[in-house]
This record gives structure tokens, sequence and C-alpha cells, in this order.
């Protein structure tokens, strides 16, 4: 007997995620995941945005990792909230994951949560967290054929952050063939310049942040 | 992402009284990071032990396929180019490739398990 289910794969996943978008909205929080290889910067620029933003919003950060809580304890001795996942083996954070961190944060209070996905390109990208953005880091030295490689990421963008320009004298990298790759097959992400070590790029990214965390809160009030 | 189809194609198997799953199928977008040959391998990882044990896993690739938001016209593509192969914009938005579902499953009910014992 045939029995017909035409139902998405992540069924269970999107209706997670469906239900963390309706309950960030009521408080007017944003969410934005974070995607990038391991270390191609993820917390470094999570803390420089963050230290550029200064107080104007209430931010905390998720950290999803496999097994360790380092990154979560780097973000709180800057004196910001942090919640650690541990996905216990899993490449990528998943609805259920994000929900019961956001359980364990005063919401209500908070304009902005930050996720730092684990570091992977491919594993993410299927999986919706109910965030309002998604941004990709790349860094210089991972080389310009990022794109190439790795295209669903670069397409599923809301923006683009390429980061360790500072280093950019030392490596080939051709930024012309990189930001090609990202436009054929996005056509409208940012795509901007960072060092988060240096602070450079920094500014102009966290504003293009701050815009759509700002709308996020007055579309609550 | 193998474990969630076996989840669900469990779920609705026993449901519906079933006392083996023959065959699955499922539609994967090219557009997607899934590789349909390591899902074949997960299921021949999972599925021993399951209802679906032995069963196939029938796989069906669709296409990468965008409209252009400035010419309107549709356009085929793979992975790694959406630009619009008529005007060349950049401003260009997926219809299909991009689909992960499970289609239907083929089960053999209590009353018909001989039956499907014949089938193979
Ligand atoms: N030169 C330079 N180094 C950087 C920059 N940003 C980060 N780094 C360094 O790159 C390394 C990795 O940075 P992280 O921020 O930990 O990277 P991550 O992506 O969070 O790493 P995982 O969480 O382990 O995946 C650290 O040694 C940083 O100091 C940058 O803009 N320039
Ligand atoms: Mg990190
Ligand atoms: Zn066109």
């Amino acid at each position: 007997m045939e029995i017909d289910l035409s139902r998405p794969i992540l069924e269970r996943n999107d209706t997670l995620a469906a239900a963390n978008r309706v309950r960030l909205a009521a408080t007017g929080t944003f969410a934005l995941d974070v995607l990038a290889s391991p270390g191609a910067g993820k917390t470094t620029t999570i803390l420089a945005t963050l230290a550029f933003l200064g107080d104007r919003f209430r931010v905390a950060v998720i950290e999803g990792d496999i097994a360790s809580r380092v990154d979560a304890e780097k973000v709180k001795a800057s004196g910001i909230m942090a919640v650690q996942i541990n996905t216990g083996g899993a490449c990528h954070l998943e609805a259920d994951m994000v929900s019961r961190a956001l359980d364990a944060l005063p919401l209500e209070e908070l304009d902005l949560v930050v996720l730092e996905n684990v570091g992977n390109l491919v594993c993410p990208i299927e999986f919706d967290l109910g965030q309002s953005a998604r941004i990709v880091i790349a860094s210089v030295p991972e080389g310009d054929d990022k794109p190439l490689k790795y295209p669903s990421i670069f397409a599923i963008a809301d923006a683009v952050l390429l980061n360790k320009v500072d280093a950019a004298p030392v490596f080939d990298f051709d930024e012309t063939a990189f930001t090609q790759g990202v436009r054929n097959l996005n056509g409208a992400a940012p795509i901007f310049r960072v060092s988060a070590k240096t602070g450079e790029g920094i500014g102009e990214w966290a504003e293009w942040l701050a815009e759509r965390v700002k709308a996020v809160r007055a579309a609550s009030l | 992402m193998t474990q969630e189809i076996l989840n669900a194609i469990t779920q609705a198997a026993e449901g519906a009284g079933a006392t083996r799953i023959n065959s699955v199928r499922v539609t994967i977008g090219e557009l997607t990071e899934i590789v349909p040959d390591a899902l074949q391998f997960a299921w021949e990882a999972l599925t021993p032990g399951t209802l679906a044990e032995g069963s196939v896993l029938e796989v069906v690739e669709t296409g990468g396929r965008s409209i252009c938001l400035d010419c309107t016209k549709e356009f085929s593509h793979d992975r790694f180019e959406r630009r619009c192969t008529s005007c060349g914009s950049y401003a260009t938005k997926v219809i299909s490739g991009d689909e992960l579902l499970i289609d239907d499953i083929d089960v053999d009910l209590a009353e018909d398990a001989s039956d499907g014992e014949a089938e193979g």
C-alpha cells in the first residue's frame, strides 16, 4: 500500500524554527545566525561588532559548539551575556537547541541575539533556526575560491563578511574573484570587507546590522 | 537528515499499521547540499532493525531553476551560478531545485504481509 506523505524532510525542525521566530518577533528581538568555517573569525567578529555597537542594544550571544565552552567563556569575559549550546557531535545548530537556549535568556529585555553556529560551510544550511538574518564570514587565509567550493551557503546569505583583510598582503587573495563568485550566487547580499583584529570595516557592517535590529524592535512596539 | 526521514516514515507506517516499509521516495533539489549517494549510504547504515530494513530509497533529483526579477525570464542553472542567462542580472529568485521532501512510502499492512513476501 502506498502512503502519500508529501512533507518537508526537516518539517520537525521547520516547525520549531517557526515557533522561535514567533517568539522573537513578540519580544522584538533580532536573531543573527553567524555561519563560517572553523577559525574564520566568528567569535572575534561578533565581539568586535558588539564592542562597536556599545550600549545601543541589549544583547546576548548563543554559542554553538560541538563540545567546548571556550567561546562562551570568551564572550562572557567581555561582559556580554552568553549561553553555550553543545551540539553533542552535530555539525550544525538545530531549532530545538536554539529554543532551549532562548529559554535561558530574558528575551523581553533583549534587542539582539547573536547565534554563533558551528564552524561549517555545509551542514547548517538546511536547518532554519528562526533567525532574522544569516551572515557568512569568509576570511582571507581561506582563499578566494570559497564561493566556488561552497556555493549554497553564499547563496542563502543576507550579508557576506570578508574578514582578516589586514592579512591580505600575506595571502594571494583575489578580492575581485571573490566578489564575482559571491555575486554569481547572490545578487542581493552586501559584501563587507572587515578586520575583526584592527576594526577596519566593522563600523559599516555594524551599522547595516543596527538598522535591521532597530526595525525589528520598532515593529514590536 | 537520513534519521529525520527514517523517523517520519516509521511514524507514518506505524500509524497505518504497517509491518514493513518496502520503499521510500524523496525529492532532493540540486541546489541543496544533500548528496544522494551519501543518503543511500546512510540509509543502509541506519535502517537495519527498523521497519525500513531492506527498503529501497528512491531519490528524485530536481534541477535548479530561477526566475529573473529584471527580465522575468525563467532559466535552468547549476549550483554554482544563479545569474540570469538572458540579461545577465544578478537579481534572481530560485523557483525549484531547493526541495527536500518525503514524497511517499510503500508499505505492507499486517493482513497482506504474505503478499509482501511474495513480492520480495
Ligand atoms: N589577522 C587576523 N586574525 C584574526 C581576525 N579575526 C580573527 N582572527 C584570528 O583568527 C583566529 C580564529 O578566530 P575566532 O574568532 O576564534 O574564529 P571562529 O570562527 O570563532 O573559530 P571557531 O569558533 O573555532 O570555529 C584567532 O586566532 C583570531 O585572533 C582578523 O581580522 N585578522
Ligand atoms: Mg568561535
Ligand atoms: Zn534577466
